[in-house]
């Protein structure tokens, strides 16, 4: 039972990936770009997290908070790149 | 057995929720109203999942884990800080600043203008 669930939870976050991907190469402004950035990166964590479950094993925690800390890191530092034109003044 | 039910439940919910918030990113028309839906997926998908991944872990195999504590409650504080920044890039680019209203202080709108200088600026 669980296995299904786990195949269905990949099968929506695995969507969502394609749905981001869609909205970074249509996106009309560089702010929607970031925020598909930004919605892609929590939905590896969650891929992440998942394929862990699936496997049994707990190594994956360390890389979904790996990828947390860069994700949060690069938006910040692409949005204040185009806010101030310089990341650290 | 009932852990199993509960399990599941939580992935499917992550799941929906994770679905929804990607496709309201496309569905939704303006760059504002598009900001208000990756909040689901961030918030409950991945919350979700992670009750999940705790309850796998301590139900099945029979070891706690506090990790998922940890990536939550870093999602938790780092969400605002991003929809903050990026509602700031979205004024930046589409907003001119004779546009935006008054703020009826001694300074202008912070994305226009360097932030005020107290004391003797060091």
């Amino acid at each position: 039972m669980i296995e299904y669930a786990l195949i269905f939870a990949l099968t929506c976050f695995g969507a969502g990936l394609l749905f981001n991907l869609w909205r970074i190469v249509r996106g009309p402004g560089r702010a929607d770009r970031i925020l598909a950035l930004d919605t892609m990166v929590i939905n590896v964590i969650a891929l992440l997290v998942l394929f862990g479950i699936s496997k049994g094993t707990a190594v994956y925690f360390e890389a979904s908070m790996l990828v947390a800390m860069v994700g949060f890191v690069s938006t910040v530092a692409y949005c204040r790149f185009i806010l101030r034109g310089d990341i650290i003044e | 057995m009932l852990a199993e039910i509960v399990i599941s439940a939580f992935l499917v919910i992550g799941g929906i929720f994770g679905l929804v918030g990607s496709y309201g990113l496309l569905k939704l028309r303006d760059c504002m109203q598009r900001l208000h839906a990756p909040t689901k997926a961030s918030t409950v998908g991945v919350g979700s999942v992670l009750i999940a991944s705790m309850l796998y872990f301590l139900l099945v195999k029979g070891q706690v884990s506090f990790h998922e504590v940890m990536i939550t409650l870093f999602l938790f504080l780092t969400a605002p800080i991003t929809a903050h920044f990026m509602a700031q890039v979205h004024v930046r680019l589409r907003e001119r600043e004779d546009d935006l209203p008054e703020t009826d202080r001694d300074f202008g709108w912070s994305i226009y203008e360097d932030p005020p200088v107290y004391g003797d600026g060091d």
